[in-house]
């Protein structure tokens, strides 16, 4: 098979961009805890470029991508047989194999921001090797690698449902294994660097458009479109999140501004490749503006969502999860389908909300088994000591401190 | 001798340090420091939710007098850092016992 020389040059920059969305996500989740902490987030974001690599290349593309409908078996393990392949599209497997690694990577990154402030760093590591393998991997499988929801015919393009749903809802189970960080919500727990937050944003959504415009896994007329609704998504739940901000808590602030943009684009991605118009800006403006109030809910349940990840990204992948099945439009893509709105019909409203619904219960059930077996099996535990908690993270975890400002 | 403290407004410390400097005072300490007096806090809000900060930010300043020019030095501090609203900060005189100064060993008046 013959190399299509444009298809893999995209595909491997966007690998590269997604790669780059990983400190992107540690600034923005960064930012937003108190800076005795800031260095146990980055490195629980970070430490996912690490293991969750190296875990891909041993048996995670195999699990992922390997034969089987429900979870790949172990023909690709060392990534055996590939370096020579080439897909019937022209693009080399490699490089479909590194895309993809990207996206392993970032999924259990996405759960830290729920977990800030709390959780032992020597449980983050097994946990994320468990995760990787018995939650990302299967659902990675059932809709990336042409398992069986993608057979019955769900549509996600680049991940709203494997990545953001399936993130968001295993989020939600470790915070409430975890509990509530000491004394929240009583006392203001405000970001420590704002700065960083805006930064961190920028470059997620510098790097979603590898996410999302490279999952066309070609550099066509698709991955134009996808590029675009991608930029338009990030821009409008920006103003959608503004907006309701300013309208409920007086003012619009550089947090709801990054905020919004990051709830646009968790909700675009799964429509990217199949919308087209003006659906993008409705969608990226939904999402903006009930993630916004979506966050009501944890003051609401007092379930201690550090910063936000069910609010943003289980919320915002369903809303966009969801919404696909209204505003896809099979003239966009031909691989696509037609919601409701193009005259398709109700079935891929259907299709949409099973998908979503599964891989929120198997997240959910199979995180909270990895949660307790590590609760009980782990001698400390999960979650630190209250004196730790007190402390701070960076310096009881990783005896290191952020900011060292020479003062006496 | 005088050590005059005052709990001024941030933005109001260039102004004193300048009129202080044209009253010919030779020497001041200043701190970051916070605290709250009837200006209370101020609200902060993160996605949404309220805080309540109680502490405001202040500067502290710091200088040392001899006894006949304490009116002096404590009347443009009050003149230079009021704004006529609430949270101006305050002054106050303590006495002190010694003075000395660390390179030549003077004390007393001569060390100010």
């Amino acid at each position: 098979m013959k190399i299509n020389a444009g298809d893999t040059a995209w595909v491997l920059m966007s690998a590269a961009l997604v790669m780059f969305m990983v400190p992107g996500l540690a600034l923005f989740y960064g930012g937003m805890v108190r800076a005795k902490n800031l260095l146990a987030m980055l490195m629980q974001n970070f430490f996912a470029l690490g293991i969750v690599t190296v875990l891909w290349v041993i048996v995670g593309y195999s699990l992922a991508f390997g034969p089987g409908d429900f979870i790949g078996n172990f023909d690709y393990v060392g990534l055996k047989g590939l370096s020579t392949q080439v897909s019937e599209a022209g693009l080399p497997v490699l490089a479909f194999v590194a895309f993809q690694m990207t996206f392993a990577i970032i999924t259990p990154a996405l759960i830290t921001g729920a977990i800030a402030d709390r959780m032992r760093w020597a449980a983050w590591v097994p946990f994320i090797v468990l995760w990787s393998i018995l939650v990302y991997a299967p659902v990675a499988k059932w809709i990336f690698g042409g398992g069986w929801l993608a057979q019955r015919g769900a549509l996600d393009f680049a991940g709203g449902t494997v990545v953001h749903v399936n993130a968001g809802a295993a989020a939600l189970v470790l915070v409430l294994l975890l509990g509530r960080r000491k004394n929240w919500p009583r006392d203001p727990m405000p970001p420590h660097s704002l700065p960083l937050t805006l930064l961190g944003t920028g470059i997620l959504w510098f790097g979603w458009f590898g996410f999302n415009a490279g999952s066309a896994l070609a550099a066509d007329g698709v991955a134009a479109q996808a590029f675009m609704n991608t930029f338009v998504a990030a821009a409008a739940g920006m103003l959608g999140w503004l907006i309701v901000e300013r309208l409920k808590a007086g003012h619009a602030t550089t947090l709801g501004a990054a905020s919004g943009a990051v709830a646009g684009l968790v909700a675009i991605t799964p429509c990217a490749g199949f919308v087209g118009g003006l659906s993008p800006i409705i969608i990226g403006a939904i999402a903006g503006a009930v993630c916004y109030l979506a966050i009501w809910l944890k003051f609401h349940f007092k379930f201690d969502d550090s910063l936000d990840v069910i609010a943003v990204h289980l919320v915002g992948g369903i809303i966009g999860s969801v919404l696909l099945g209204f505003f896809a439009d099979s003239a966009i893509n031909k691989a696509g389908k037609d919601g409701v709105l193009f005259g398709g019909g109700w079935s891929l409203v259907k299709e949409q909300i099973l998908a979503v619904v599964v891989i929120m219960a198997f997240s959910m059930v199979v995180t909270l088994i990895i949660g307790l077996g590590l609760k009980k099996s782990l001698s400390k535990g999960i979650r630190v000591t209250s004196e730790e908690e007190e402390i701070g993270l960076d310096l009881t975890q990783h005896s290191e401190n952020a900011y060292s400002l020479e003062r006496v | 001798m005088k050590l005059i403290v005052g709990i001024i407004k941030p933005f109001k410390v260039d102004d004193v340090k300048d009129a202080l400097k044209d009253l010919g005072v030779e020497g001041i300490t200043v701190s970051d420091v916070q605290g709250f007096g009837r200006q209370r806090g101020h609200t902060e809000v993160y996605r949404g939710a309220e805080y309540t900060v109680d502490f405001v930010p202040k500067v502290r300043i710091e200088i040392l007098v001899d006894d006949s020019d304490v009116e002096r030095v404590t009347a443009k501090i009050v003149d230079t850092a009021r704004t006529g609203k609430i949270g101006d900060g305050k002054v106050w005189v303590v006495s002190i016992d010694e003075v000395i100064r660390i390179r030549t060993g003077e004390s007393g008046r001569d060390a100010l």
